[in-house]
């Protein structure tokens, strides 16, 4: 009539097999390299298709010069050493931007997802500073700091911090209610329970948020640095684009987009990307 | 096996004392009404009841999650450990960290003696391989019984279970009674156990208490003198359950009056 306790053992481990599939691992070596031929591909294409358009002549060499000779331009910077300095220049001022950025944006996104009071009177603002181009303080940022560091820091702060803000809170809503009741029946309450169960359970929101508070970030950078031209500051990339602006070279300018380009890609490829994977691999909402 | 008791004298030695609760949320109407209830040390109790009887308030009360309106609550064992219908473990952690965390929530000092004592836990619960999983490689079944051994991490003497299998396929769900018998033999746990299904409060039960519906009161309680292991299918679970059905239909039908 009944169960002994081996049977139901055995039953358990046959009901755990049965109701358990393993998950079809893929080398990441080829899920990598699956992913990245068709942008490769694309490029190509983009490519052959300046070409051709450069061939048929529509816009004057100088406005539209060859890939080649776009090609040439940037081997020219690279050589002179102007394209590291300004690769180095800006990924210096966009990082140390972004992590003060982070500094302040997630205390703040801390404190509009918990506190009401501040949450109501803030929040509104803190989501519509979002959609203000940042390029929109770089005329106030100069009169209050001159042209300086400062004045661009200022323009990649108030870029970056309220979509690294806004992350957080959006990470913190959509914390399921059931995680912060198992934490209290675990006995966890304030601090702890934000290190333990809030904190960790809104990272992905978090991450997100980080990701576009970067992207928020280089653009803010290069706004700054487009307007913010002074010889003492220092190259940048977006200064070596004005300065292929004032001397009317299309090839420089060119290469100019292509470096602000690639840096964004690769730091979104580099720093990003995996982070995001990892923490939503880690919770089963990726496959590979 | 069958625990027999007076369950109108209050007990001595009562694990959860229940005395005169009553619950509303704000100017509402009373959710649990008068309610006065004792557990005995060691003691199975399931309350059973339609919607709206306040079970689930009830066990939140028990757990320090809300507090009784008037009434006083006592559990002198300290904080309960509490399970809920769904797992709720944290996505971010491994089944056996889910474990430590409680471990170390509960004041388990060392890194090391956490993770052999969530080793045991697992074991405890027959997913002793499973430890370094994480939560969504789990089955529905394994992660209720990591939820068990979560809960048990708490060393709680008394383990409160909002309908925690409710959300299982009937095979799965067959084999954690079994489970929960079995371990709460073992731990000499007291389990309070809320659930709406008649057949798995006679099967699991020691006793059972009826609540009614809105207001949430004890109607009527049935002590279970069937020898464990008891199976669901059984005549005797079967005979006893079509009482407490009954009893549960009439108080259902006293709201269509009402209506």
């Amino acid at each position: 009539m009944t169960l002994v306790r081996d049977d139901l053992a055995s039953l358990e481990a046959g009901l755990d097999a049965l109701e358990t599939t393993a998950e079809p691992r893929r080398s990441r070596l080829r899920a990598y390299a699956s992913a990245t031929w068709p942008p490769l591909l694309a490029l190509l294409l983009l490519v052959a298709a300046w070409q051709a358009l450069y061939s048929s002549g529509v816009k004057e060499p100088y406005q539209l010069p060859s890939p080649l000779d776009v090609w040439t331009a940037l081997k020219e910077t690279a050589t002179s050493g102007d394209l590291a300095e300004g690769v180095f220049n800006s990924l210096r001022r966009g990082g140390l931007g972004f992590l003060a950025s982070v500094a302040l944006g997630t205390p703040l996104g801390l404190l509009l997802a918990r506190v009401r009071p501040v949450r109501r009177m803030f929040g509104p603002l803190i989501s519509g500073l979002q959609s203000l181009p940042s390029v929109a303080w770089v005329p106030a940022a100069i009169i209050w700091f001159g042209l300086s560091d400062a004045a661009i820091y200022a323009v990649v702060l108030l870029g970056a911090v309220p979509s690294i803000a806004n992350g957080m809170v959006s990470g913190i809503d959509q914390v399921p209610p059931l995680y912060q009741r198992v934490g209290r029946v675990l006995g966890a309450r304030g601090l702890t329970a934000a290190r333990f169960v809030l904190l960790p359970a809104a990272m992905p929101g978090y991450v997100a948020g980080l990701r576009q508070g970067w992207a928020f970030s280089w653009r803010s950078l290069m706004a700054a640095e487009l307007i913010a031209y002074s010889p003492e500051l220092g190259l940048g990339l977006g200064q070596l684009l004005e300065r292929g602006r004032q001397l009317s070279d299309m090839a420089l300018v060119f290469s100019g987009i292509l470096a602000i380009l690639f840096v964004g890609i690769a730091v979104e490829l580099c720093v990003f990307a995996p982070l995001e994977r990892r923490v939503l691999r880690r919770r089963g909402l990726l496959q590979w | 096996m069958t625990l027999l008791q007076d369950t109108a004298a209050p007990l001595a030695t009562a694990a959860v004392s229940l005395r005169h609760v009553t619950k509303r949320f704000g100017a509402g109407p009373n959710v649990l009404d008068d309610v006065s209830l004792d557990v005995a040390e060691g003691e199975f109790l399931c309350l059973l009841g339609a919607s709206g009887c306040g079970k689930s308030t009830l066990l939140a009360i028990l757990a320090g999650l809300d507090a009784p309106t008037t009434g006083t609550v006592a559990v002198p064992g300290g904080r309960p450990a509490l399970m809920f219908q769904e797992p709720a473990l944290f996505p971010w952690l491994t089944a056996s960290q889910n474990i430590e965390l409680a471990l170390r929530l509960n004041g388990t000092r060392g890194k090391q003696a956490r993770r052999d004592r969530a080793g045991e836990l697992l074991d405890l619960v027959r997913l002793h391989d499973a430890g370094t999983k994480r939560v969504h490689e789990l089955s529905g079944g394994m992660r209720q019984r990591v939820a068990m051994a979560r809960a048990l991490a708490q060393d709680s003497r008394v383990l409160l279970m909002d309908e925690p299998f409710a959300a299982l396929d009937a095979i799965t769900r067959d084999v954690l009674h079994e489970e929960l018998v079995r371990i709460r033999r073992e731990q000499d746990l007291t389990v309070v156990f809320v659930t709406h299904n008649v057949r798995e409060a006679v099967r699991l039960g020691d006793r059972v208490a009826l609540l009614s519906s809105r207001p949430g009161r004890v109607a009527k309680q049935y002590d279970v003198q069937i020898a464990q292991p008891r199976r669901i299918e059984s005549p005797e679970v079967a005979a006893l359950s079509v009482a407490i059905t009954d009893d549960l239909r009439a108080e259902i039908r006293r709201h269509a009056d009402a209506a």
